[in-house]
């Protein structure tokens, strides 16, 4: 994580003098952009920079299911299993993405170009099913939608 | 037919949620004029005059909880917008995010000068994306045009904002828990008292209100609490963003005035129920409210005290509706099962409750459920009620029991026959089947 402790000086800024405990969340959200996952080495190394207890660090790793301390795929389908979305076709969405992939929820595609992952409410239930592909939204899905969206994806 | 309206006053184009069609709206100058002419017990004054209550889900008034906050107590004081919008079914306040940030921000900028605050935080859902960057946008807009900063719009009052991201969590939409996270930690809610207005984020006085709370601010300010007070009803003043999907056939974001007729805007604003299929049941107000029956909701009008009347609530506004024909024991899994995966674990009635629950209704839809497991559900429902730190566990609890009291049959037939009286479906048959038919 050294290269974003220039980043992170400036982050610190932005935040009032007492609050530097703050800036655990928003420092391992840019590790994990930058490396994919949290490594064990920037545990270490935040919990100098911060002045944070470690335990803090592994806690909310372990808290927040957005944080991960391994690497996935290439390409990360989130597809949400709740309540609006299962009453517009989420079950089928998901079982195809199973199908078609060859994972189960939670799995690694051999090759290591896709994650599939089954999350709670996503906060569009009126575009539903929705499906993350990475940061962004796919809302309104289908199976033949996603056909199209995955065969379309650079390689 | 859904009255007057506060927050959606204007088309949704390319533009429109920047701050220059912001401006040509008229916007920031409620902002302006307020540290000009205003001392800011007044703008509190206003707001409590409103009789706004909050649009999180719990109702507090707003103004009361402001008024909480001592000024000149020498210590630094916190203001949070709540936008981790997590209730299943609700997503109202990323119209606010996407549409109108920066009526957001000028009624936060309001709220900063009423309660002296020099620190202001976006608390946002991590998932976000295209709420976050443009609600990042607008803040750098803002900077540059003078309305953050150490010296707002020319004044004296200095004002810094920071959008804190979550990170997966739905309990830290619960305040206490978003203020642990804010303080960078798990997202575990505290024991009140003391109170979030005494003792917040890093111990000092904090409020936090939910984005369309916060947002209603500038329209309160710029017209007056008493002028605000006439919209809606006498208990419920003002309008409710209502989140509405599931079974309808225009699922969307709209704008409720208070006492607007509940029935008659599903059936004709959002065109009533998918495929022409008929009403079962509504949930009226995120999963976390108690559904209400197709004729239960015939003649009531959209309000606090009418929802409340009828044992539910208008909650956080996330409105899903259900057809006939729709398994509600399937439903009711779904439920559980996000209940028990969202569970932060820390109160032990929630954290086994909710596995049990979610275990007992997974037995059922396997076709092994027990006569005993539907008295076992309420009994976990109703031992879960107030013995935990928060509202999580209850609120799966009242879920559970609405649910178990208005569609009992489906259960015993689900443990009788060891299948759902409706081939557990969870879609409106004829739109399954005709997806099916394209896929194919």
């Amino acid at each position: 994580m050294q290269h974003l402790i220039p980043e992170f000086d400036l982050l610190r800024q932005r935040y009032p003098a007492e609050a530097a405990s703050s800036l655990v969340l928003p420092c391992l959200r840019r590790i994990q952009e930058s490396r994919g996952f949290v490594a064990d080495e920037d545990i270490a190394e935040l919990t100098a920079y911060l002045g944070v207890p470690r335990i803090q660090i592994e806690e909310v790793l372990a808290h927040y299911t957005q944080f991960r301390r391994a690497p996935i795929g290439r390409w990360h389908l989130q597809a949400c299993r709740n309540l609006s979305c299962s009453m517009r076709g989420a079950e089928r969405v998901i079982d195809h993405l199973c199908h078609k992939l060859g994972v189960e929820p939670g799995q690694t595609t051999a090759d290591g170009r896709y994650t599939l992952s089954t999350v709670e409410c996503l906060g569009s239930c009126g575009t539903a099913p929705v499906v993350m592909l990475n940061d962004a939204y796919l809302e309104n899905m289908n199976a033949a939608k996603l056909d199209a969206l995955i065969a379309g994806l650079p390689t | 037919m859904t009255g007057r309206k506060l927050i959606m006053t204007f088309p949704v184009t390319a533009t429109s949620h920047g701050l220059a069609d912001y401006r040509a709206r008229g916007g920031y100058q409620t902002l302006a004029r307020a540290l000009r002419e205003m001392r800011p017990e007044q703008v509190t004054k206003e707001v409590l005059a409103s009789g706004i209550l909050g649009h999180g889900g719990a109702a507090f008034p707003a103004g009361r909880k402001w008024g909480v906050i001592k000024l000149n107590d020498g210590q630094p004081h916190y203001l949070c917008a709540n936008a981790d919008e997590g209730e299943p079914g609700t997503f109202k306040d990323r119209w606010i995010l996407e549409n109108a940030p920066h009526l957001l921000l000028e009624s936060m900028l309001l709220a900063a000068y009423a309660l002296q605050v020099r620190h202001a935080f976006v608390y946002i859902r991590g998932e976000f994306d295209l709420p976050y960057r443009r609600l990042a946008t607008a803040v750098e807009e803002a900077y540059e045009a003078g309305y953050f900063g150490t010296s707002v719009c020319d004044s004296d009052f200095a004002c810094d904002i920071v959008i804190y991201r979550g990170a997966g969590s739905y309990v830290c939409g619960e305040a206490s828990a978003l203020i642990t996270s804010i303080e960078g930690k798990k997202g575990y809610p505290r024991n009140r008292p003391p109170r979030l207005t005494v003792r917040g984020l890093y111990q000092r006085p904090t409020v936090i209100n939910n984005v369309e709370t916060l947002a209603n601010v500038t329209a309160i300010v710029a017209q007056g609490g008493d002028a605000f007070r006439k919209i809606g009803t006498a208990k419920s003043p003002g309008t409710q963003l209502v989140s509405i999907s599931g079974h309808v056939q225009r699922p969307g974001v709209y704008e409720l005035e208070y006492g607007t007729p509940l029935a008659a805007f599903i059936e004709q604003e959002c065109g009533g129920v998918l495929g022409g299929a008929r009403l079962k049941c509504i949930v009226p107000g995120g999963i976390s409210t108690k559904v209400l029956t197709a004729a239960e909701i015939q003649t009531l009008s959209y309000d606090h005290a009418s929802l409340t009347a009828a044992g539910s609530g208008v909650g956080s506004g996330g409105m899903v509706v259900i057809a006939e024909g729709t398994c509600m024991v399937r439903l009711l899994q779904i439920l559980l099962r996000f209940y028990h995966h969202e569970s932060c674990g820390q109160c032990t009635p929630c954290r086994e409750g909710m596995g049990w629950m979610h275990r007992i209704i997974d037995r059922i839809v396997a076709g092994e459920g027990r006569p005993e497991d539907i008295e076992q559900l309420a009994r976990i429902s109703r031992a879960n009620d107030g013995t935990t730190i928060c509202g999580m566990g209850d609120a799966a609890g009242y879920a559970t029991l609405g649910i178990l009291a208005k569609y009992r049959d489906e259960f015993d037939h689900f443990i009788l026959h060891k299948r759902s009286k409706f081939g557990g479906r969870l879609e409106v048959q004829e739109q399954a089947l005709e997806q099916e038919g394209t896929h194919a």
